[in-house]
């Protein structure tokens, strides 16, 4: 079976490899597709949607990030209606959390907003949820802050695939999910966490950080760990 | 029958406020209040924020001083570190808020306060803004508008942005000074500093046609509260809180920031949500004192630059060792203005100014810190308790208009008792009443805090609590 194939991606033909993601297929040939649970070095989940083309052919959006390419096929990544889910995504984001930026470690350089930056929302339509959350300080080097999380599940998936020592998951249900650490103790008391810092890291916005950062000064290093997943034999 | 005036809102000042005048049987002012008609709960919400986003989330508090609440944010999450802050960050915090104190008093002084000196308290009230002033008086407007554009230049030069900037950080400042941005702060000096000269000229030589303001304008015996070096002289920056009384006797030193809370109460009055803090060994409400320009420099015993000194020499000149009168925050507001520019100057000289040694780092090694600077507008006292985590579990920030509180009262009823004339607000009155609010400055924002909401009403009432008439201006 011939390991190359051949997509067509808004329009132009395109060779992708077997087994690549449309998003991976995308990115090679510099197609731009907004996401934000997607990152280098860690197995793809579709957790935020935001990566939803249009695929020739079927009657549903799909995430670009976990759907693998097939020969032949279709793909439109910038519709009018994909720029309207993407930014309903975005703004249910904002909403459903305490975003505020001004405050930030991460302002400037956080993934979140450089998107909402790109896709032009420039407001929120939905009322804000306005959630009571709780930042753990637990830990002594690293904070975790609830109101910033937009449960991409990066920093679960690089403490499982990456460091091996699955210290982060996410609990509960619907819009009463939070990122738990182990079986939902306080950060400090995690028997697993090896203070790697990986999740921090990986994590888009300034949800996890380290302590002492003033806000605009958090800033984060993905490609350290895209090499070490890639030295360890995980997906690149 | 006894009647209420009320004056619905003030213009002219930071935030929205509504002052009330009470009158007797005879017709005669009974009592005046301030109201400040909002809140915005800062100390409630920032419970559980890691003390290191303090400087951050307070600096939002104010959009025309948040220099100052970052310097005390900083220095109470010092004392929470329990740092010693590198020299030259010490050096470029006292810089930056040297250049805010310019910025806020050329705001005051031109753009809030100038066009009643100038255009007249009893002129019309639609031309008596920074408009007017610039048609009748362009070169002073001119003045006005370049020497707040110095402040808010340098401010932007030293940390990054004019407004809410997040170069100070707790241990110092986050990044030195570069060769250049000092250069051009230098250059753009000289402009300044014959900025204030000229104003300074210009308003004694204007100081006769105010006498009777200066006589009737908050002209009260109260303390005065201010921070001091520890030579006595003027400080903004860091140093000791000192309380002197109407004659220039000193009745309290606050060695550490942390012992505040043993000379200062804080009361709660009813229609306001400014809280009223006094001075607690008298108690309250016998226990007013003001803070601002004119409590600077009645508490200090020299300012420390040679223009600024030889200008407070001639003030004290005319006005005695502890003027009195609010009408004359505006020229105390100008001589600290120059004592800025001068600073300044002394500062960008510094040897060790561009040293890249501006931050100290720590953890969480003391569970409470207390951070006291001078605003523009007076003492500024931030004060939170954390866990050991370095979680906030209590704030308290007191601000200079709400340690003027009291004193803002006594003033509004003075003038009042003087320009009030019959039963009716006139513009004269109404004018004054507000002038002598401007006078101090307020930044009701800060204040309580506080969000939203119009600005100033002036209401009479009568004794029985009956609306005679309202006003909002």
């Amino acid at each position: 079976m011939p390991n190359r194939v051949s997509i067509r991606l808004d329009g132009e033909y395109i060779r992708a490899t077997r087994g690549q993601t449309i998003l991976e297929a995308a990115r090679a040939n510099g197609k731009f597709i907004p996401s934000l649970c997607a990152m280098k070095g860690l197995h793809p989940v579709g957790a935020c949607r935001l990566c939803v083309v249009e695929v020739a052919g079927v009657g549903r959006l799909l995430p670009a990030c976990t759907t693998a390419v097939q020969d032949g096929m279709s793909v439109t990544t910038a519709s009018e209606k994909l720029r309207h889910y993407r930014r309903m995504i975005l703004e249910l984001l904002f909403a459903e959390r305490n975003h505020v930026c001004a405050v930030c470690v991460s302002n400037g350089h956080c993934e979140l907003q450089a998107l909402a930056k790109r896709l032009g929302v420039t407001s929120v339509r939905y009322p804000y949820a306005f959630p009571r959350l709780e930042a753990d300080l637990t830990h002594p080097r690293y904070v975790l802050d609830h109101n910033r999380c937009i449960l991409c599940t990066r920093c679960v998936r690089v403490c499982s695939d990456v460091e091996g020592a699955y210290v982060w998951d996410i609990g509960a249900r619907g819009v009463q999910s939070r990122l738990v650490c182990e079986l939902n103790v306080p950060w400090g008391q995690s028997e697993n966490c090896t203070s790697c810092g990986k999740c921090v890291q990986a994590c888009p916005t300034g949800a996890l950080a380290e302590k002492g950062f003033a806000a605009e000064e958090m800033t984060k290093r993905l490609e350290p760990i895209a090499r070490l997943a890639s030295s360890r034999g995980g997906r690149i | 029958m006894s009647r209420t005036l009320t004056i619905d809102h003030v213009t002219r000042i930071e935030g929205h406020a509504k002052i009330t005048v009470e009158l007797d049987d005879e017709g005669r002012v009974a009592d005046a209040r301030f109201h400040v008609t909002q809140v915005r709960g800062f100390e409630k919400f920032v419970e559980g924020r890691p003390y290191y986003e303090m400087p951050a989330i307070t600096a939002r508090i104010c959009g025309i001083c948040p220099v100052s609440h970052l310097l005390a944010s900083v220095k109470a999450c010092d004392e929470i570190m329990a740092v010693r802050i590198p020299e030259p960050a010490q050096l470029l915090r006292q810089l930056l808020h040297c250049a805010q104190f310019v910025q806020s008093h050329a705001l005051s002084f031109f753009y809030l306060s100038a066009p009643d000196l100038l255009l007249g308290m009893d002129g019309d009230p639609a031309a008596r803004n920074v408009v007017g002033l610039a048609q009748k008086h362009p070169e002073l407007a001119r003045d006005g508008i370049a020497l707040r554009k110095f402040g808010q230049q340098a401010i932007e030069r030293l940390a990054g942005e004019r407004v809410h900037p997040s170069w100070t950080v707790p241990g110092g400042v986050n990044k030195p000074l570069a060769a250049e941005d000092r250069d051009f702060i230098l250059g753009e000096l000289p402009i300044a500093r014959s900025i204030a000269r000229r104003t300074l000229k210009f308003f004694r030589g204007a100081l006769d046609r105010y006498r009777d303001e200066i006589e009737h304008f908050g002209n009260q015996s109260t303390r005065y509260a201010a921070l001091t070096g520890v030579d006595g002289n003027f400080a903004i920056y860091d140093g000791l809180l000192r309380f002197k009384d109407a004659d220039g006797n000193l009745l309290a030193t606050v060695k550490r920031p942390a012992d505040y809370a043993r000379w200062i109460g804080e009361a709660t009055m009813p229609g306001t949500y400014l809280k009223a803090p006094y001075f607690k060994p008298v108690g309250y409400p016998a226990g007013i004192y003001r803070v601002g320009p004119l409590a600077r420099l009645n508490v200090a015993e020299q300012c420390g630059t040679p223009e600024a000194d030889a200008e407070l020499a001639e003030y004290r000149q005319r006005f005695g060792r502890m003027p009195r009168s609010a009408f004359l925050f505006h020229y105390a507001r100008l001589i600290e203005a120059l004592y800025c520019i001068e600073r300044m100057e002394q500062l960008l000289e510094e040897p060790d100014i561009l040293s890249p040694h501006v931050r100290a780092t720590a953890g969480v090694n003391a569970l409470e810190g207390v951070g006291i600077a001078e605003a523009p507008r007076g003492v500024l006292i931030h004060h939170y308790r954390v866990d050991e985590q370095g979680a906030i579990r209590w704030a308290n920030l007191i601000i200079a208009t709400g340690h003027n509180n009291l004193a803002i009262r006594q003033s509004v009823k003075q003038v009042a008792e003087r320009y009030l004339d019959g039963r009716q607000l006139t513009e004269g009155m109404l004018n004054r009443v507000q002038a002598v609010v401007r006078a101090f400055d307020p930044c009701l924002s800060c204040s309580t805090h506080a969000l939203g909401l119009p600005p100033l009403e002036i209401r009479l009432l009568s004794a029985a609590g009956e609306v005679l008439h309202a006003v909002k201006v």
